[in-house]
């Protein structure tokens, strides 16, 4: 390692034009040339795309050729295709770790318009590349053994996917539900566009596989409490919210609930958005998956105020009710992480305008969902309110989303999901149904096919944003209605069309711990709140976190089909890293000079990973490499410049210092 | 380090701006910046760090010393740190460091630190227009320099990197 510090570099400039990304807007032959004009720089080149396999097989034949130990390639980020051309250094014999790459595409010529202004600028960055690659020294990548366990978190059809996909492989999943029953929003519709599936016939076979799955691990009621540890050994502490039901001994008799002290339900039930009650001990919903009773410790009266005849403990004929059940933490390894935490719908009280939490009469579409569902609180009649049959239905679409005061991206599903809440609400009443959109979005397989069945079936389509909905009747057809008014914009003219039921097509929004749950696991969010994927197109379903990946609702709007699609994609990106066995980890670690380190423990209590220890004997600072993740902390307050961090030595930084800033 | 190629010289003052942008957010967000064409001063120069935490306050010192009119500091949000609490530690050095620049007369303008989260493309493009805007009011920095008296020797100087303790 010393004897090549001291071995005079012989350093290759590669320059690349990336098509016209970069040639367009910085000279690189002149940036070419001036490279050559660099002290130690042995050749200097440019390529129409140095990342592809010529521009590799170029590198290559030039270290062998030309003797060279050192590599500077100015492409685009080093976050794309750093890994690429240390590739392209390894095969030609070369330390992978001599290379460096200087930003000229996402840095240069994609932000500065001016041509020699973005030439200056690219030469600076390969000057000051051209410093510091002098100063590289070997490193390797070191190999840690992968757990092959896979965490899943969330139970909607995306986790439960995935789940299925990665159990089927052979892998031992855990899988974290914070509800008491997995299904998720998915398990609230009752059909599914644009073939109008039952979307509980098609969901509970896959809810139940997951029950009786030999390698799943079904944790429901349970959430992620801390996630340590990195890609290929995440220690996770999954924390058991007690149920008060002894899940091993409840069969779902529903004994205990018929018997509950509460003659009637008094609680809001979530599961049917709160249009009916419950009692405080309760199953979830008739197919839930642990089936399995939950008492809810908000409303029941033994675990509110210790006091209660307990007729649930006396009916249940497994005596599985246990009022002693406490949080329960349980430590699991896993290699690999897959969020699939999904999404709440949009408060649409938020609009005051359309009056929803005002006028009764005022749905959000998934309240319409449980009321179309044969299991839902009204045993699948679409009723008002007060019992009666809806005349005329009106759907608002884009509720919060492409609306700058709230969301303004495009929710993806509403349009669809308001097709076929139109095509069931007629099917079902008879009603004449409104559709109030922006722009129809059916862009799917079978999508468009489905919107033109729904126009043949007669629904209404009004173009344009609903200003409001208003109970304050002008002409007597509009007397104890609910009136719609809103620009036809395809006629030109404000209408006020007077309905019975209004459904408003609520946007997805990210949940309401998202920002916490990003931190938990160290992850990145999106502008719009929903987890940040590694690549818009190219990286999906990874995230900026080895190891952890996305599926679902949770990285951003989508329906059923994609979600799915995702999911299957987060399970194959797992299994890779689990089934390679190992992973190499980026040798950027944190070490100690001993002879200059004065052990005065600084470093260690800065240490976020608890990598450093004092040597006694020695009285030194003792990195340790397996737990050190390369933030460099401790470097930068090492007093004595005893710490020093490969790859980002400071040696190499203040090179890069000096190279930025010089005229060039 | 000259080349063939004569390239125009600029009339106004052009600050320069040494950056140091930790890898998993700002740096990231500059991409981004650049992947949505958002355009802005091509006064800034950029040195990856994995970390904030990283950022030797001897770092920002160095680059004033060679002639940098700003410097810019760019971290994750707090609580977002990759490694839990870099950009805590960042902004504790950071705050001393203002001090002390404060009393070598430097304005506070010219070093700023930024919490630039990874989708934060145009947050990229804003500060490094606004802080070149500054700078031009600003003018150029005049260190009076005494080399080697306090802090660091040059880079040039510097002895090479230390390598024990590393697995070679």
């Amino acid at each position: 390692m010393i004897r090549q510090i001291h071995e005079p570099s012989r350093i290759g400039v590669y320059v690349c034009h990336c098509g016209m990304n970069i040639a367009a807007k910085v000279d690189v032959e002149d940036v070419r040339a001036f490279a050559r004009s660099l002290p130690n720089v042995v050749v200097a080149k440019t390529y129409k795309f140095m990342c592809s396999d010529p521009g590799q097989e170029m590198i290559r034949k030039d270290i062998q050729e030309h003797d060279l130990n050192r590599v500077v390639v100015a492409s685009c980020s080093p976050l794309l295709h750093e890994h690429t051309f240390r590739r392209a250094c390894a095969a030609a014999g070369m330390n992978p770790f001599h290379l460096q790459m200087a930003n000229i595409r996402e840095q240069v010529s994609w932000v500065t318009p001016d041509c020699a202004l973005a030439t200056r600028k690219a030469r600076a960055l390969i000057h000051a590349a051209v410093r510091r690659v002098a100063d590289h020294y070997p490193l390797a990548k070191e190999r840690v053994n992968v757990h092959p366990a896979i965490l899943v978190v969330g139970g909607g059809i995306a986790g439960i996917h995935a789940a299925l996909v990665l159990a089927n492989a052979g892998k031992k999943v855990y899988l974290v539900e914070r509800e008491p029953s997995i299904g998720g929003h998915m398990a609230q519709l009752d059909k599914t566009f644009p073939t109008l599936d039952c979307s509980a016939c098609i969901l509970t076979p896959r809810m139940s596989q997951i029950r009786t799955h030999p390698n799943i691990t079904l944790w429901t009621y349970a959430e992620i409490e801390e996630v340590a540890g990195f890609a290929g050994n995440f220690k996770v502490k999954v924390r058991h919210k007690p149920r008060y039901v002894k899940e091993e001994l409840c069969v779902g008799c529903g004994e205990c609930v018929s018997a509950c002290v509460f003659k009637e339900g008094r609680v809001r039930d979530e599961f049917n958005q709160g249009l009916s009650k419950r009692k405080p001990i309760y199953m979830p919903f008739p197919q839930a998956t642990p089936n399995v009773a939950v008492i809810d410790p908000q409303s029941c009266l033994k675990i509110m105020r210790g006091k209660c005849a307990m007729k649930c403990v006396e009916a249940c004929p497994r005596a599985a009710i246990d009022f002693e059940q406490r949080e329960e933490h349980t430590d699991i390894e896993v290699g690999a992480i897959i969020l699939a935490t999904g999404y709440r719908t949009f408060d649409a009280r938020k609009i005051p305008e359309y009056g929803y939490g005002r006028f009764p009469n005022v749905y959000t579409m998934l309240e319409v969902e449980r009321l179309v569902n044969a299991a839902g609180p009204t045993g699948g009649d679409i009723t008002l309110r007060d019992g009666a049959r809806p005349q005329t239905v009106g759907i608002i679409h884009c509720v919060g989303s492409r609306d700058r005061r709230h969301h303004p991206y495009c929710s993806n599903v509403c349009c669809m999901a308001s097709l076929k809440m139109a095509h069931l609400v007629k099917e079902r009443t008879g009603a004449e149904v409104f559709n109030f959109y922006i722009d129809m979005r059916a862009t799917f397989k079978g999508y468009e096919e489905f919107y033109d069945q729904v126009l043949r079936e007669g629904v209404q389509f009004i173009r344009g944003r609903v200003a409001e909905v208003t109970d304050w009747a002008i002409r007597p057809a509009e007397k104890g209605k609910l009136v719609i008014r809103v620009e036809d914009t395809l006629v030109g003219v404000v209408r006020r069309i007077p309905v019975d039921m209004v459904v408003l097509a609520t946007a997805m929004e990210p949940q309401e711990d998202a920002a916490a749950v990003q931190r938990k696991f160290n992850i990145s969010c999106s502008q719009d709140g929903f987890f940040l994927e590694r690549h818009p197109k190219l990286g999906p379903v990874s995230t900026f976190s080895d190891g952890i990946f996305l599926a679902g609702v949770c990285q951003g709007p989508k329906d059923i089909p994609a979600s799915v699609a995702q999911a299957g994609a987060a399970a194959a990106e797992a299994l890779c890293l689990v089934d390679k066995g190992f992973v190499e980890i980026e040798p950027n670690t944190a070490f100690i000079d001993e002879a200059a380190c004065s052990g005065c423990r600084t470093c260690i209590p800065l240490c976020p990973f608890q990598a450093i220890t004092r040597d006694a004997v020695k009285g030194v600072a003792v990195i340790n490499q397996a737990l050190c993740k390369g933030c460099g902390t401790c470097v930068a307050a090492c007093p004595s410049g005893a710490a020093g961090q490969n790859m980002f030595t400071d040696a190499q930084i203040y090179d890069e210092i000096e190279g930025v800033l010089a005229d060039v | 380090m000259s080349s063939n190629v004569t390239l125009p010289v600029a009339k106004e003052f052009e600050p320069r701006i040494v950056a140091f942008f930790c890898n998993w957010c700002t740096y990231t967000a500059g991409d981004l910046a650049g992947a949505a064409r958002l355009a802005y001063a091509p006064n800034m120069r950029v040195i990856r760090l994995m970390c904030s935490g990283r950022v030797d306050p001897e770092f920002v010192l160095a680059a004033l010393r060679q002639g940098a009119d700003g410097v810019l500091i760019g971290g994750c949000h707090p609580g977002d740190c990759h490694y839990r609490e870099g950009n805590y530690k960042c902004l504790r050095r950071f705050q001393l460091l203002c001090k002390f620049l404060r009393q070598m007369g430097v304005e506070e303008q010219r070093v700023r630190l930024e919490w630039i989260a990874a989708s934060e493309g145009d947050k990229v493009q804003k500060i490094a227009n606004e802080m070149t805007a500054q700078l031009k009011l600003l003018g150029p920095l005049r260190l009076q320099i005494t080399p080697r008296v306090n802090g660091r020797p040059r880079a040039a100087e510097c002895p090479p990197a230390p390598t024990k303790g590393v697995a070679p």
